[in-house]
């Protein structure tokens, strides 16, 4: 096992893409728990088909991923939002077909730059190669940046999760808040998409703070519990996909399966128990 | 001057008035009932008392030293989500949020004056419990004790008792009672229950999208709408 963990810190690839993988891993959960209760679990899933057009775009371009990706998702971000906050337009059918559409043009962009199908294959499920040097530093960066905001705005955000038109009654100007966990999300799934993959990193976001939430009963203790549980599955997932060679980005979300259904038998066990 | 008053103020949605002339004050100490039928404008009055609706005319004046924001909100009960992960003192203690300015945290303050408000509505060992796992009338006790940690002077309620079987009524409103007589907070309070008006209000206001009653409440019940809405049984 030890002599597993040395061999994989010995490639410097793997470091960054565990160093990155981490901090992502971290960012999701949190914002996840936020995204689950607020019923924005779709702007997470729409965001992550969004990069995958975006990503494609700029690889057709030979532009710098992160640089192309991060403003096109981040607008994407703002558009869902006010699509799900709208009631006229039917807004979950507007999230699908953004969605839908991100992916054909993707595929369509790889297809016509003379892209191969491993192309697509990585974009879409991820690969632990993809991280370059620039790329480590700058993802670390805009993650502990997620992070510092996301704990900046932990008790504003719980307000606004859990009753927002309370929170605007006294003030809170609730709009700027979940326009702030929209981007947040957008930056999230733009670091973590290129090595977990496009279809994969919506399910890194959700899927922690469902488990926890099976046991947990407190706001604090499900975000603390849910960050805990992804950077567990993240390292678990990792480490097998090393020792089995299996691809990196789906033995996670295997991980976070697999830790879900641990959870949902200790919350029934618990309720039994009451 | 007022806590609140409304000057001729008109609201509507998309330009097209729902309620028109509303005047009205509300001074310290008093406890006014809103009544109306459904559709009568009280859910738009109230977004207006909380400025999150501007009047499309006329205004909506505090006074009397309230800030902007300073009032106790109770929302209508709304299915929070069943499964929602948070504790009783987490929910009280998010009612400080309009006194945390620019500051991240809760200061220590805040955290004593979630924990007294607790004390004042009797949840206080409840507060590690998970808000879900309480009893309607509980949980209506929790986010009264939320809304005085926004306030010391208003408290706003919308349908306080809708869902809640009659004996936890009663107690909820002598809660309610006591909140106002012995600690001054100015109530609002949105009810289609005649018992609130009849022994606890000390005004009423009648919308029908316009006020058709706005008074003290021994005169409502000698007004032929207030005999009307109090029914048969209006005797005092």
């Amino acid at each position: 096992m030890f002599e597993l963990i040395g061999q994989m810190l010995s490639y410097p690839f793997l470091v960054r893409a565990l160093i990155v993988g981490v901090l992502v891993s971290l960012c999701a959960a949190l914002l996840g728990v936020t995204l689950v209760l607020k019923r924005y679990s779709m702007i997470g899933d729409g965001l992550s088909h969004v990069g995958f057009g975006a990503l494609a775009v700029a690889a057709a371009l030979g532009a710098a991923p992160l640089a192309v990706c991060i403003p096109v998702v981040s607008a994407a971000a703002v558009l869902l939002l006010r699509l799900s906050e709208s009631t006229r337009i039917k807004g979950d059918a507007a999230t699908a077909l953004i969605s839908s559409a991100s992916l054909a043009i993707g595929v369509l962009t790889v297809s016509l730059s003379g892209g191969m199908n491993t192309d697509v294959n990585n974009y879409m499920f991820g690969s632990i190669l993809s991280l370059s040097r620039e790329d480590t530093v700058l993802s670390v960066a805009l993650a502990v940046i997620v992070l510092l905001l996301y704990l900046l705005f932990f008790n504003r955000l719980f307000a606004v999760t859990f009753d927002e038109t309370f929170a605007r009654a006294t003030g809170t100007k609730a709009g700027m808040y979940n326009l702030l966990v929209a981007l947040l999300t957008a930056v999230t799934v733009v670091l973590g998409m290129r090595m977990m993959g496009a279809l994969l990193i919506s399910s890194l976001i959700i899927f922690p703070a469902l488990s926890v939430m099976r046991v947990c009963r407190t706001f604090r203790r499900t975000a603390v519990a849910a960050a805990l549980l992804s950077v567990g599955c993240f390292l678990v997932g990792t480490v097998a996909s090393f020792a089995w060679e299996l691809p990196t980005g789906a033995t996670v979300v295997a991980a976070n399966i697999l830790a879900f259904i641990l959870c949902a038998a200790w919350g029934m066990i618990k309720r039994i128990g009451k | 001057m007022s806590l609140i008053s409304c000057r001729d103020a008109v609201f509507g949605y998309d330009g097209r008035a729902v309620l028109s002339d509303v005047s009205l004050t509300l001074n310290a100490g008093e406890y006014l009932c809103i009544v109306g039928e459904n559709g009568s404008g009280k859910s738009t009055l109230i977004q207006g008392l909380l400025h999150l609706k501007t009047p499309m005319d006329g205004a909506v004046l505090y006074g009397d030293g309230l800030a902007p924001h300073e009032i106790g909100y109770l929302p209508q009960q709304t299915e929070y989500r069943r499964d929602f992960p948070a504790s009783v003192y987490e929910v009280v203690l998010s009612g400080c949020l309009n006194r945390l300015g620019t500051r991240p945290f809760y200061s220590r303050t805040h955290k004593a004056e979630a924990r007294h408000s607790m004390e004042l509505l009797d949840v206080l060992p409840l507060r590690h419990r998970s808000f879900h796992a309480l009893s309607g009338g509980q949980r209506q006790r929790v986010l009264l004790a939320r809304a005085l940690c926004a306030t010391q002077k208003v408290l706003l309620l919308d349908e306080p008792a809708a869902g809640l079987d009659p004996l936890v009524t009663a107690e909820l409103y002598k809660v309610i009672h006591h909140l106002n007589r012995d600690h001054g907070v100015a109530v609002i309070m949105v009810s289609h229950d005649p018992v609130a008006v009849r022994e606890h209000a000390t005004h009423v206001l009648h919308l029908g999208g316009r006020p058709l009653f706005f008074g003290t409440r021994e005169m409502y019940l000698q007004s032929e709408i207030g005999r009307q809405f109090l029914g048969g049984d209006g005797h005092v």
